[in-house]
Parts: C-alpha cells; sequence; structure tokens
C-alpha cells in the first residue's frame, strides 16, 4: 500500500470515540495502524495533528488528518465503499441517524459521565437525567427505527449503532460494577436493551471494545485520582 | 413540485435563520411559521418531542430538528447552489467547523451573561481565543469559509455577522475588530453583502432589544 493511501488512527483505549471509528474501519475492511495516545500526557505528534482540539481521535488518511468522530465515520462512508453502508440513502432517514446519533452522543454521554464525575445528590440527579433520556430514546427507537424486518448482523451495521454501542457497551456494565446503578433495564427500556444485546453479540463489536474489567479499573481510577478530589475543590 | 416545505422558526433566532438563508440560497419555497416560544403550540411539541426547540423543517409532513442535521438534509435535498464540497476530505473539514462552531456555544453565552470585572475578561479571552482559532484555521487566506462563495461553514458561523455585535454591544467591548482579527472583520462585511444574507436578517434595533431582555434576565437570575 502507497505510503499517501495509509490509515492511521489515534486513539485513546477507554474512549468510546475512538472505538467507534475502529469498527467502522474494519467493518468496512480497510488496513490501518492504530496508536495509542496517553492523554494524560499529550504527545507533540497529536498536537500537530488536531491543533484545534487536541483530542482524540484523529484518523490521518493521504497525510491528512480528520478531527471529530461523527465527521469521520461519514468521512469513513463516503470513502470507502466495501462493507455495510453507515448512513442510509434517503435523506430523511440520514437525518433521523445523524439527529439520534447526536443525541446519544451528547445528551446520553455526557449524563453518564455526569454521574461519573460526582457523588451524592448530584449524582443522582444525573441519573435522573439519564433515565428520563433513555426514556426519549426509547420512544424514538419505535418510530424509527425498528422496523419488523431490521436485522442487526454484519451486513446491516450503521453509524448509529456503532455511536451507541460504543457509548453503552462497555459502559453501562461499568456504571453497575463503580456505581450500582442499572443503567439499562429491559423491563423499563426493552427496546434499548434488545439493541444492545444483539450489537453486543457482533464479532467486529465483541474484539474491539475494552474488556468489561479493564474499562471499570479505568474508571475507578480516574474517579479516585481526578473527578472526586475536583468536586472537593473550594 | 416539490411537497409543501414549513420551517417553524423564532426571529430573533440565528439558528432558525440559518435554515431560512440556505433554503433561499437554493430556492426553495416554504412557509414559515413563527413560534410564540413562551407558549409552544402543538406542532412543534409533536414535530420535536425531544428538545420541544425550533427550528424544525416540515417536509411533506415530516418534521426534521437540530439547525445542523436540517442543514444538511437541505443540502441533500435540494442539490443546486451546493453549500458543501464535493470532495470527501474537505467535506471533513467543512463538518469539522459546523461542529467546532457549535461546541463553542457556551464560550460565547458565557461572554454574553457576564458582567464587568474578572468574569467578564475571562469570558472575553475565551472568546477571542476561539475568534483567533476561526479565523487563523477556519477562515485563512479565504474569503468565505466556504472558499470564494458561502456554504454550510458560513451559514453556521453567520450568527458571528450580526448578533454577535449585539453581544458586541451589551457588554461593550470590541472583539472582532479589523486591527485585532482583520480577516475575520473582512469576512463579517463580506458575508453581510451577500444578497440572500441581507435581505434575511432580523432588525438590529429589534433584536439589541430583545437580547438585551434576555440578557438582563440571565444576569438577574444567577
Amino acid at each position: 500500500m502507497a505510503e499517501e493511501s495509509k490509515v492511521t488512527l489515534y486513539g485513546y483505549s477507554p474512549c468510546p470515540f475512538g472505538k467507534r471509528v475502529e469498527m467502522a474501519l474494519k467493518l468496512k475492511g480497510v488496513p490501518y495502524e492504530y496508536v495509542e495516545e496517553d492523554l494524560t500526557n499529550n504527545s507533540q505528534m497529536l498536537l500537530s495533528l488536531n491543533p484545534v482540539h487536541k483530542k482524540v481521535p484523529v484518523l490521518v488518511h493521504n497525510g491528512k488528518p480528520i478531527a471529530q468522530s461523527l465527521v469521520i465515520l461519514e468521512y469513513i462512508d463516503e470513502t470507502w465503499k466495501n462493507g455495510p453502508q453507515l448512513l442510509p440513502k434517503d435523506p430523511y432517514k440520514r437525518a433521523q441517524v445523524r439527529f439520534w446519533a447526536s443525541f446519544v452522543q451528547q445528551q446520553l454521554f455526557e449524563s453518564m459521565l455526569k454521574e461519573f464525575k460526582t457523588k451524592g445528590e448530584t449524582q443522582e440527579e444525573a441519573s435522573k437525567e439519564l433515565f428520563e433520556k433513555l426514556k426519549l430514546l426509547e420512544e424514538g427507537l419505535k418510530s424509527f427505527y425498528f422496523d419488523s424486518d431490521r436485522s442487526i448482523d454484519t451486513e446491516h451495521v450503521g453509524l448509529l449503532d456503532l455511536v451507541f454501542v460504543s457509548v453503552f457497551g462497555s459502559y453501562h456494565k461499568v456504571q453497575e460494577e463503580v456505581l450500582s446503578v442499572k443503567t439499562i433495564d429491559p423491563e423499563k427500556s426493552p427496546l434499548i436493551h434488545s439493541w444492545l444485546t444483539a450489537l453486543l453479540d457482533l464479532p467486529v463489536v465483541k474484539e474491539t471494545l475494552p474488556p468489561v474489567e479493564k474499562m471499570v479499573a479505568h474508571i475507578k481510577f480516574f474517579r479516585q485520582r481526578f473527578y472526586l478530589p475536583q468536586l472537593n475543590d473550594p | 413540485m416539490e411537497e409543501g416545505v414549513k420551517v417553524v422558526g423564532f426571529w430573533p433566532s440565528p439558528y432558525s435563520q440559518k435554515v431560512i438563508w440556505a433554503l433561499k440560497q437554493k430556492g426553495v419555497a416554504y412557509d414559515y411559521i413563527e413560534e410564540d416560544l413562551s407558549n409552544k403550540s402543538q406542532l412543534l411539541m409533536k414535530s420535536n418531542p425531544v428538545y420541544k426547540k425550533i427550528p424544525v423543517l416540515l417536509h411533506g409532513g415530516k418534521p426534521i430538528a437540530e439547525s445542523s442535521v436540517i442543514l444538511e438534509y437541505i443540502e441533500e435535498t435540494w442539490p443546486q447552489n451546493p453549500l458543501l464540497p464535493k470532495e470527501a476530505y474537505e467535506r471533513a473539514s467543512a463538518r469539522f467547523w459546523i461542529q467546532f462552531g457549535a461546541e463553542k456555544g457556551p464560550t460565547f453565552g458565557s461572554l454574553f451573561t457576564s458582567t464587568a470585572g474578572e468574569e467578564q475578561d475571562k469570558a472575553a479571552k475565551d472568546a477571542l481565543e476561539v475568534l483567533k482559532i476561526l479565523e487563523e484555521q477556519g477562515l485563512g487566506n479565504n474569503k468565505f469559509f466556504g472558499g470564494d462563495s458561502i456554504n454550510l461553514v458560513d451559514l453556521a458561523l453567520g450568527w458571528l455577522a450580526h448578533w454577535f455585535q449585539c453581544i458586541e454591544e451589551l457588554v461593550e467591548i470590541k472583539l472582532i475588530e479589523p486591527t485585532t482579527l482583520p480577516r475575520l472583520h473582512a469576512w463579517v462585511e463580506n458575508f453581510n453583502q451577500v444578497p440572500v444574507i441581507h435581505e434575511n436578517l432580523p432588525d438590529k434595533k429589534r433584536l439589541l432589544a430583545h437580547m438585551k431582555s434576555i440578557r438582563e434576565m440571565s444576569i438577574s437570575a444567577k
């Protein structure tokens, strides 16, 4: 493969945004090199590739860097035509995918992070928020995502599936272990629960998401070392 | 003949204005419905049950919410006068800047509701940093973010060309000046001269009065 068409992904393994990009590359059969970035010590390479945000993930293709995971996913879909189409062809369906992807990414993920970063009453508020938002997602999915003939398999994985499983795949089990909070209850969120179960069964998801024990250790570390001490600051 | 297009908006909102700009730029006919945000309509609640916010675009009765999602839909549905580059990397670049602009909203929000003192100095400093990034890395040496003509990035950042001046006036700090941000300052002038933009801006006096009362409410609520 020529040097210019080489694909490199800079990521940080506990971060779900890089994971979704990895899954997309694998689904499309794109060979790539993965570079683990230690986010506690920003490398020079990262600063030069993403000077605006100084964040991962960053995809480099043809020597050119692309940042922001949702932007990267759309780029991957437009550039490599093998494998499943990450976005549907119909503009209205595309709009719905983008709407819900942004909802999962911004609304749900933010509430989850808030839960990890706080304790006591603030944490309870965050949990309530998260639960309300999951209700909205459950309703939304009913009307657009789950028609009777939709199957979740390697040929039909899309952008919204990747965004969702990267956020909830490991994290919800981690929440149960670290915070003793059950986020995705099969009785309260049946669609979300069965969707997540089906996604977690896919080979590409199983081999890409970090094991739960690793995520638990990571979150526990971050909570002790960074999040909780910040709460006590005046 | 396209099925009915409706825009549910709010006259002072830059978010509903960008949708109007995109439709006008493409010559798409639409009906505009002004929403009273203090008394939200059934239509709004039904069309955007998740956020209950404007703007909402309805096409043939089907609703789409979130301005960035709406803009991409408009681009894909009416490809005339394209507002996104054809090439994948350039499209990714454009989308990056649209997202960047959206993420930095709170930075400008902090400036808008700040009062004189340390808090405001910091807010002004943060806002200036964002503007510098937009000028140096987003705009570069181009006339518009879209190059020689406007594109979705210009529309997404269009609020800087009209609404931001109201913020500057209310906090009495001028950030976009020809001496400090020459290219961005030029962009503001050029953007405002684009016919579709020029003919579709809320009245400045009315907007200033509206933003002043919002600001006062936010400050007293702190």
